[in-house]
């Protein structure tokens, strides 16, 4: 069976006055109905332009678009606009993450709510009144009949993310793109966010893509994962493979770099050197190389590709380093050496000595 | 462990106040009521110490910093800054406190002129106060803080558009450090940034402090990230401290319910090792300028009872070190419960 949403090798370039701007670049991935993927990237890695993208809503005469993104086996990048139209807001739906800017500020809560339903399909107002309560109850909006004749300067921003996940789920959705959705809220707002959106999914069934750069709310609710770096997928795999046996350097700088509530409090942050890269004169070969500690002189020119991680089926990574050294170098930053002290592992003439070459690799653990 | 009890405190607050008004009426205002954004909090700060504000938006952290530094004056109680009222403090003498504690701020956007120079802005401490007035030597001694925070000295003729944020975050802590100040207050300093630059400027703040044995206010409403910079965590929640405790004690064993729900909320970055028992809060935080009488957390608390609605509880020891105003604190087997795994009990256990 094919899945809910099949995303195909989508480009997405802007042309501005200062040059083009390569947003997205080749990125490929799908999910299936009832199934969580997550997108993991900080700002600039195309994360948003991508979802964006499969709602039609970067089309303008300054982008370029390539790929395919098919929908239940429909591309929608070459659909018309109004055939869009029908699906955008029904089938697929998206919540953004800042909810005051997304709900119009004149109208009444339940007014905006019973357009989006009245949009798709032809019910009565009354009825899609009654609807609107309905959903603001599902939602855990307390005292719905009341709430729907308020405006949205009356909701707190936990109240109004709310609101938008019951416009979103107006028409029931086959699939949900969350952009975001509890960046803008307090950690006890965002755990009850994050239940309602599980309990939904459960309840309704929907495929959901939550983008995110926050990696505590991708392991709590993604099935798969996609690690995204300046407009390409560099990893992609289940929650447990990204989280216990990531491959690619950018991962392990993501996943070393964050202070958790669970590892030993003196420990010594590891940040990532250096800043993104500009979309528009990006690095040459592998993107990451400016900020990679394992970078070899070859990896400046070559470009790498997604390939399979060799005996973790579903598992992909765009890196040239061999697949032994990464694990080596992984094995090495998990018992706390630095990533300066490993770099010596990744250089060809360790490599070239496999199993000589155990100075680093093997030495005596802490 | 903790850098405590060398002699009196650096900063003594006491009975803390700020009320906002709410007036109603263009010429005519009258007050119709008060956001009471700190509603009478004390606490002591040391030399050389890191001291955590945690809480939710609108729990009067940042109100709290304001007043530490005196760009807000309290309704009433007292700030203490080596055993001096600081409120009393007029004139130079007021600007002799600014050189003893200075801030950073979050929005490293919004904190930075645009329109002038990072050199100048960094040398603006120095205009203030009349320092390395000599021809040359103001320029030395920024391209020196300069290369201190991890900026390019040579970027000191360029506008604050052309740095990330990362950087410009950098420029603040530049000119925060100019003056050589004891205190420095860092409001929410990393939450502008992206989690792969986060860890540099967390990572520059503790070395700096290292290097100039500063005292650390650490404001930030991120959990994992205060865990890794404080000595001591004060938990507020509408305009009160409701926990104040070590930082291993308090992530080990929380006792206020609200710290508990606060550790229980944070998604740990692991598909399975952070599995538990979410102690999931009801409802959104009330409005400070109404709050709930009595406990103020007890219409959200899930351990609420008839007491918590009548008499408010204090803020005091509730055993191991941690303070804490609640009539119910947690017990082991609720936080064992609620934590995530690796978490509770950890420290605990590795002492005893």
């Amino acid at each position: 069976m094919s899945p809910l949403l099949d995303v195909r090798d989508l480009r997405v370039s802007f042309h501005t006055e200062d040059g083009v701007v390569h947003a997205v670049d080749g990125v490929s991935y799908s999910v299936d109905t009832g199934r969580t993927l997550g997108i993991v990237g900080e700002s600039g890695s195309g994360k948003t332009v991508s979802s964006l993208t499969t709602l039609g809503l970067t089309r303008s005469r300054s982008t370029t678009i390539s790929g395919e993104i098919l929908f239940e086996g429909e591309d929608l990048n070459t659909m018309s606009a109004d055939r869009l139209r029908r699906i955008r807001g029904n089938e697929i739906t998206m919540i953004f993450q800042d909810p005051l800017s997304s709900l119009h500020p004149f109208y009444k809560v339940g007014w905006q709510l019973v357009e989006a339903m009245r949009t798709h399909r032809s019910i009565p107002k009354a009825a899609a009144r009654e609807r609107a309560a309905e959903l603001l109850d599902l939602v855990g909006i307390p005292d719905p009949r009341r709430r729907v004749d308020q405006f949205p300067h009356e909701f707190s921003g936990g109240m109004r993310q709310r609101a938008m996940i019951a416009m979103a789920l107006a028409n029931e959705p086959k699939l949900l793109i969350a952009d975001e959705p509890t960046t803008a809220l307090d950690v006890t707002v965002q755990a009850q966010i994050l239940a309602l959106l599980d309990d939904l999914q459960r309840r309704l069934g929907m495929a959901i893509i939550i983008i995110t750069h926050d990696l505590g709310v991708v392991a709590e609710t993604a099935d798969e994962i996609a690690v995204m770096y300046a407009g390409r997928i560099v990893e992609r795999g289940t929650a447990e493979q990204i989280f216990n046996s990531p491959q690619h350097p950018y991962t392990w700088g993501l996943l070393q770099s964050i202070p958790r509530l669970n590892t030993p409090r003196g420990q010594e942050l590891v940040p990532i050197s250096g800043r993104p890269p500009s979309l528009i004169n990006r690095p040459s070969g592998c993107f990451f190389h400016p900020r990679c500690p394992y970078v070899r002189e070859a990896h400046k020119r070559i470009d790498p590709r997604l390939e399979a991680v060799e005996g973790d089926p579903g598992h992909e990574v765009a890196c040239l380093l061999e697949q032994e050294v990464r694990s080596r170098i992984w094995r090495g930053l998990q018992q706390g050496r630095t990533p300066a002290e490993l770099a010596a592992l990744a250089q060809p003439e360790a490599v070239s000595q496999t199993g000589q070459a155990p100075s680093l690799a093997e030495g005596p653990s802490a | 462990m903790t850098a405590t009890t060398k002699g009196a405190p650096l900063i003594q607050v006491r009975e803390l106040t700020k009320h906002f008004p709410i007036t109603r009426g263009i010429i005519l205002q009258r007050q119709v009521g008060a956001v009471k954004a700190v509603d009478g909090i004390s606490f002591d700060v040391h030399a050389g110490e890191t001291l955590g504000l945690v809480g939710e938006t609108g729990c009067g952290k940042s109100t709290t910093a304001r007043l530490l530094v005196r760009l807000l004056d309290p309704t009433s109680g007292q700030v203490l800054f080596e055993g001096e009222d600081i409120a009393k403090r007029r004139g130079e003498r007021l600007k002799a406190l600014h050189r003893e504690m200075q801030m950073i701020f979050q929005d490293p956007y919004s904190s930075l002129n645009p329109r002038k120079t990072v050199g100048s802005i960094i040398a603006e401490p120095y205009a203030i106060h009349g320092l390395y007035a000599e021809r040359g030597a103001r320029k030395k001694q920024v391209q020196e803080l300069m290369d201190r925070v991890g900026l390019n000295p040579e970027h000191y003729n360029r506008y604050p558009h052309e740095f990330s944020g990362g950087q410009r975050q950098r420029i603040g802590v530049a000119r925060a450090i100019a003056l050589e100040p004891k205190v420095l207050i860092a409001d929410e300093p990393v939450s502008a940034l992206d989690v792969s630059i986060q860890a540099q400027v967390l990572n520059l703040l503790k070395r700096l402090q290292r290097e100039m044995g500063l005292t650390l206010i650490f404001i930030s409403h991120d959990l994992s990230v205060v865990r890794h910079m404080c000595d001591r965590v004060a938990v507020m929640y509408l305009g009160k401290v409701v926990e104040l405790a070590g930082g291993d004690q308090l992530y080990s064993f929380p006792r206020h319910p609200y710290t508990g729900a606060l550790l229980s909320a944070v998604p740990v970055p692991e598909p399975a090792g952070g599995k538990r028992q979410r102690q999931l809060l009801t409802g959104d935080v009330p409005s400070p300028a109404n709050p709930p009488p009595a406990c103020r957390f007890h219409t959200r608390c899930p351990k609420v009872q008839e007491v918590c609605r009548r008499e408010e509880p204090l803020l005091e020891d509730k055993g191991g070190g941690s303070l804490a105003a609640c009539h119910f604190p947690l017990t082991e087997e609720e936080v064992a419960l609620q934590l995530p795994a690796g978490l509770a009990g950890s420290t605990v256990a590795a002492e005893g």
